[in-house]
């Protein structure tokens, strides 16, 4: 490493911790203070560490929201994202085995999920006809639609480096499309797997604009909502404000610990083909 | 007796019957909707009144060039930033890892949670940004208070929430540059400047078509980040299409609120499509 090297790297730190850290630390030294020392909205060393009062105040408001709220989004993420792995992957296996027309309608329609803005209240009304407008498994079959684009890209595009000798040779054994299916393809599509779940699931658990229109009601809070319904509650609380930001802020931060190479892998896919 | 193939359609089924019922028919019936005067329950067939009313109230056309400003302004930010921080963050400067997690990171974090964040660091007097400015002798501007600006303050945040994603792609698209065109470049005497304008841009086209194209998508479709910070406000002077469906929808005009989503339909389209061609043309010419 050149001198040169190492004075731009001390720069750059200086100006990262400035524009990135900053914000970050705002939000921790806020969700510790006391009420009246939150409410100047400066930028100053809590005088009074509250952390785990604020804590279980955020927790416990407006008769344990929050906790109804983890929940619900933990439960939509999870189906949303089991299922996008089990039809993405069917859809990308066959749209890569199998030569027709139909492949151009299916890479239509992956091309118009990835672009077009879903129709709002169009939406509603389709739900409604079905009875799953304000369900939770209305809002998993949503965030499915959705997110189906993105996962057939990711998994066509993988399939295509798997050798198509794998499936003859089941087929020989004697093995049936859906055994060929689950034995054979899908162990070999973790790579892929882990980087879906990983991708989706943050963004799921990270969507607010889906839940506030076809998931209204208190029953069926969401993470996300909890945020604006602490915003307008405490208005002059900001100590419970940032408590319940930070606490939204944890579940991303986790993940990507633990996955930050699948999360790279999966929001550079395709960005290098050319 | 024909063989059954290995590979059966009925797999496609599950995800058709989700994808078509719960968007692709939507979508469609968007455009007859958008014609009609509709409480979910009955619609009445008025022809192209919504469109009318939406091109005649001040307040809704604004939204419409918000939109394009927003979209223009956030991808163009994007991909510039982008570009110089993926250099720079490749060129092997110390803490080069860390600097990548920091840049990244804002990526991940919830658009509300960053959105409230930022309206009270950008709070008129107490917030720390014009705190900040003051101790360096400037008078802080109303970020979002005052209507001239509140947009372009929102697409700051925007960048500096988004430019993680950007970096990441060019990145990638870096990597994928064979380092001996920088060694011809060198050996023909080119400057670190004329490597970057001869060598790094041209060759980096297809991470700026990924760039360009992602952003302003999320752009044009942009929702979250305005709602947490102004809501639109002050008055209109940030309202964007996506916030304006949605007080529309709000306030119980379905067909206005859906003739609005057309609308961002037709936008989406009418720029996506042509610059993905402008951008494919271009790249059988080099």
């Amino acid at each position: 490493m050149t001198a040169f090297q190492k004075r731009t790297g001390i720069i750059a730190t200086l100006f990262a911790v400035v524009i990135f850290i900053i914000p970050f630390l705002f939000i921790f030294l806020m969700s510790v203070k006391d009420k009246s020392q939150a409410s100047h909205q400066d930028f100053t060393w809590p005088e009074q560490w509250q952390l785990w009062q604020n804590f279980s105040d955020v927790i416990s408001a407006r008769n344990y929201m929050l906790l109804l709220a983890y929940f619900n989004s933990t439960v939509i993420t999870v189906g949303a994202v089991a299922l996008l792995i089990l039809f993405g992957a069917m859809v990308g296996y066959v749209l890569q085995r199998r030569q027709s027309g139909w492949n151009k309608v299916i890479f239509g329609c992956v091309l118009a999920g990835l672009i077009i803005p879903p129709a709002v209240v169009p939406t509603i009304w389709v739900l409604q006809g079905l009875h799953l407008f304000k369900t939770i498994h209305g809002m998993i079959l949503i965030q499915v639609a959705y997110g189906l684009a993105f996962s057939v890209l990711l998994y066509s595009s993988f399939i295509a480096t798997i050798p198509r000798d794998l499936d003859e040779a089941a087929r020989i054994d004697g093995a049936r499309p859906l055994q060929i299916f689950f034995r054979v393809i899908l162990p070999l599509l973790k790579p892929v797997t882990v980087t879906l779940i990983v991708v989706q699931s943050i963004a799921i658990f990270n969507d607010f604009t889906n839940p506030l229109y076809y998931l209204p009601g208190k029953q069926n809070v969401t993470v996300q909502l909890t945020l604006f319904n602490f915003q307008s509650q405490f208005q002059t609380q900001f100590n419970l404000l940032f408590m319940n930001i930070l606490l939204v802020t944890i579940p991303p931060l986790i993940v990507f610990i633990f996955f930050n190479r699948q999360i790279v892998a999966g929001m550079t896919a395709g960005a290098v083909k050319g | 007796m024909q063989r059954r193939s290995p590979y059966p359609y009925w797999f496609v089924l599950p995800a058709a019957v989700v994808f078509v019922t719960l968007f692709l028919v939507p979508t469609v019936a968007a455009f007859w909707f958008s014609l009609t005067r509709w409480d979910l329950y009955t619609a009445t067939y008025i022809g192209m009144e919504n469109f009318r009313q939406f091109f005649s109230e001040p307040y809704l056309v604004q939204g419409l060039g918000h939109t394009l400003i927003y979209a223009v302004l956030t991808s163009a930010t994007k991909s510039v930033f982008g570009l110089l921080l993926a250099v720079l963050l490749t060129s092997g400067i110390w803490a080069q890892g860390f600097l990548r997690t920091v840049v990244f990171f804002p990526v991940l974090v919830s658009t509300i949670g960053v959105g409230l964040t930022f309206s009270v660091l950008m709070h008129p007097t107490k917030g720390l940004f014009n705190v900040g400015l003051a101790t360096i002798g400037i008078h802080g501007p109303g970020w979002l208070t005052d209507a001239s600006l509140a947009l372009y303050s929102v697409a700051l945040v925007d960048l500096w929430k988004g430019v993680g994603l950007a970096t990441l792609i060019y990145i990638a698209g870096l990597a994928a540059i064979s380092p001996d065109y920088y060694e011809a470049a060198r050996i023909d005497g080119a400057t670190r400047i004329q490597q970057f304008w001869r060598v790094t841009v041209p060759l980096v086209r297809p991470a700026t078509v990924t760039v360009v194209t992602l952003s302003l998508i999320g752009g044009l479709r942009s929702f979250d980040l305005i709602w947490a910070m102004t809501r639109g406000g002050p008055g209109f002077s940030s309202d964007v299409l996506a916030s304006v469906i949605y007080k529309q929808y709000q306030a119980g005009f379905y067909g206005l609120s859906t003739a609005g989503n057309v609308i961002l339909f037709l936008l989406i389209a009418l720029l996506v499509l042509p610059l993905t061609w402008w951008f494919n043309r271009r790249e059988v010419d080099l």
